[in-house]
């Protein structure tokens, strides 16, 4: 249960070596306060450049608090607050002088419901671009079509750019938010739950989509569904109670945990 | 076929028979009472209705539309001062009122969630809400009236609009508030902030109510009387652009005319009723047809 000795030091003779791993995130002695209730207690954990890692654990386990901790989005509540150290490219995002803006146009967040704005396909793509770039309308269609691509929508919708996203069915809406976000160009994409309200087919494309986003982004995925954690991911870290429990490579969380609580929790004998 | 499927439930035989019989007289008996009181409800408001349309049409007249009310005692006239005055002092409400009430909706909805401001804002606004109208008359009788020495149309504007305040700062609040968290959350997670999220999301997700808000504050005071005795007041003489002096309205003029002796008065202020009537109850379905595609999605 001692969350330090979860973090990957030694053990990682599988898969890729060692030496292309970057580490885009770092956290660091990680609490979270929902008010008075100790939602993360003390967390320790890196995530790698350009890797899926997937945040596993029971209901309350505090995966979606540590996601939200990243862009700092908790901070619109003013009773929740973190404390240690989330560093991005070794800068704490926690400090109170980070711009708060700045930051989430470099992590993006797609959420469990599909949130298409109520405007435009077209308009919803460009809601992000438009805050902080001022591109002239043709390199603004480019990069709207670029997006969509890259969110394997643009086919479906490229003829109704025009039309509301809220008219779209949820699988298509929830790629529209990622279209959404990946056009920002971040350099992470948290994922919370991105799949939990779509139905199977939806969720096999929104999964063959993160396998071609891993490319260029670093993603975090939140995921109540183990199949899908030990198919698209390749770090898993398992959660219980506020606390990581254990963190390494899917293969090596899924064929063999070094915890019981983990081989418990991913069997399905927990509770 | 279907006794062999096991996803198809019969009704058990046993089940009517378990029911207690006191069970099944209490629930005609409210059933019963229900039907009761709605048919009261909508006999009384059918015979306003209908007795309305009788008068009103026997009221209506060629020149309703075309003349201003006529002297006492003297035949013939329409409404037509009224019906534009009416139209000037509840535009003169609106303007004022949109801004403030849809703002300050605004303020208890995104900004002031959980502060102590806005609970005390939220409060006196439904204070307000339920206020006598004939109050918000006298206050701006003092407030407006006195001090300029005259009845005025801007008064009557003013107190108008006191009146369609609460009822936009209301109905705005609550719409937004029906407008999901997530979305705030999604705005703020591309890095936007609270007054872009504010103007480009979630005002638009909440426009139809905060419109349909806006048509109910017009229903609301295309009809008040008591606030304009005090303000506007009359004017039996064509609407002049001065709104420095009184200026004629349907409430007032109807109040006036059908206490007057004068059968002609008295037609005009069925005719008058009638229009307005039809006016709030148009403005109402269009409130209603604005709300819809919302509610369908």
């Amino acid at each position: 249960m001692n969350a330090a000795s979860a973090l990957p030091t030694g053990d990682l003779s599988r898969g890729n070596a060692a030496t292309d791993r970057a580490i885009r995130i770092a956290v660091k002695n990680l609490n979270f306060y929902y008010g008075s209730f100790h939602g993360l207690k003390n967390v320790n954990l890196n995530f790698y450049d350009r890797k899926v890692t997937a945040l596993i654990g029971p209901s309350g386990c505090g995966k979606s608090t540590l996601l939200r901790c990243f862009n700092r989005i908790y901070s619109l509540y003013p009773e929740q607050r973190a404390e240690g150290e989330i560093l991005l490219d070794g800068r704490n995002v926690l400090d109170s002088n980070v711009d708060l803006n700045e930051l989430r146009s470099r992590i993006g967040m797609v959420f469990q419901k599909p949130t298409p704005f109520p405007m435009s396909i077209y308009d919803n793509v460009a809601f992000g671009l438009r805050l902080y770039e001022k591109l002239p309308k043709a390199d603004l269609d480019v990069r709207v079509e670029e997006s969509l691509r890259k969110s394997a929508l643009w086919d479906e919708v490229k003829d109704k750019l025009k039309q509301a996203g809220t008219g779209l069915s949820g699988g298509q809406q929830q790629r529209l938010c990622i279209a959404r976000t990946v056009a920002q160009k971040p350099e992470v994409i948290l994922f919370d739950e991105p799949t939990s309200a779509l139905d199977p087919i939806s969720t096999g494309r929104i999964e063959e989509l993160m396998e071609q986003l891993r490319d260029e982004f670093t993603i975090v995925i939140v995921t109540h569904n183990m199949q899908q954690a030990a198919r698209i991911s390749q770090y898993t870290a398992f959660m219980y109670l506020g606390e990581l429990v254990e963190f390494g490579q899917t293969d090596k969380i899924f064929m063999n945990p070094n915890e019981r609580k983990t081989q418990d929790y991913i069997t399905g004998r927990f509770g | 076929m279907d006794a062999t499927n096991p996803l198809v439930t019969t009704p058990s035989p046993l089940r009517a028979s378990r029911v207690r019989p006191g069970r099944r007289v209490a629930d005609r008996a409210l059933r019963i009472s229900c039907l009761v009181a709605t048919v009261v409800g909508a006999v009384v408001l059918g015979s306003i209705l209908l007795m309305l349309i009788v008068e009103g049409i026997r009221g209506l007249s060629p020149t309703l539309f075309t003349q201003p009310t006529p002297g006492p005692g003297s035949e013939g006239g329409g409404i037509a001062n009224a019906i534009l005055g009416s139209l000037v002092l509840t535009t003169i409400g609106i303007v004022v009122a949109t801004p403030v009430g849809v703002m300050a909706g605004t303020y208890l909805a995104e900004y002031g969630r959980g502060s102590k401001l806005a609970d005390i804002i939220r409060f006196l606004n439904d204070v307000l809400l339920s206020a006598p109208s004939i109050l918000i008359g006298l206050f701006v009788y003092t407030l407006m009236v006195r001090p300029m020495g005259t009845y005025s149309g801007w008064a009557g504007g003013v107190a108008l609009a006191i009146i369609a305040v609460p009822v936009i700062v209301r109905t705005t609040e609550d719409m937004l508030r029906l407008v999901p968290g997530t979305l705030r959350e999604a705005g703020a997670a591309l890095g936007a902030p609270p007054s872009k999220v504010i103007t480009s999301v979630t005002w638009r997700a909440a426009s139809s109510g905060i419109v349909t808000g806006i048509i109910l504050a017009l229903a609301r005071i295309a009809g008040e009387t008591a606030p304009l005795l005090f303000t506007a007041l009359n004017n039996n003489s064509w609407f002049s652009p001065n709104l420095m002096g009184g200026v004629a309205n349907l409430p007032v003029m109807i109040y006036q005319f059908a206490l007057s002796p004068y059968p002609n008065w008295q037609g005009l202020a069925w005719a008058g009723a009638l229009l307005i009537t039809t006016t709030i109850l148009a403005l109402s379905i269009i409130a209603r047809l604005v709300i819809k595609p919302q509610n369908a999605r």
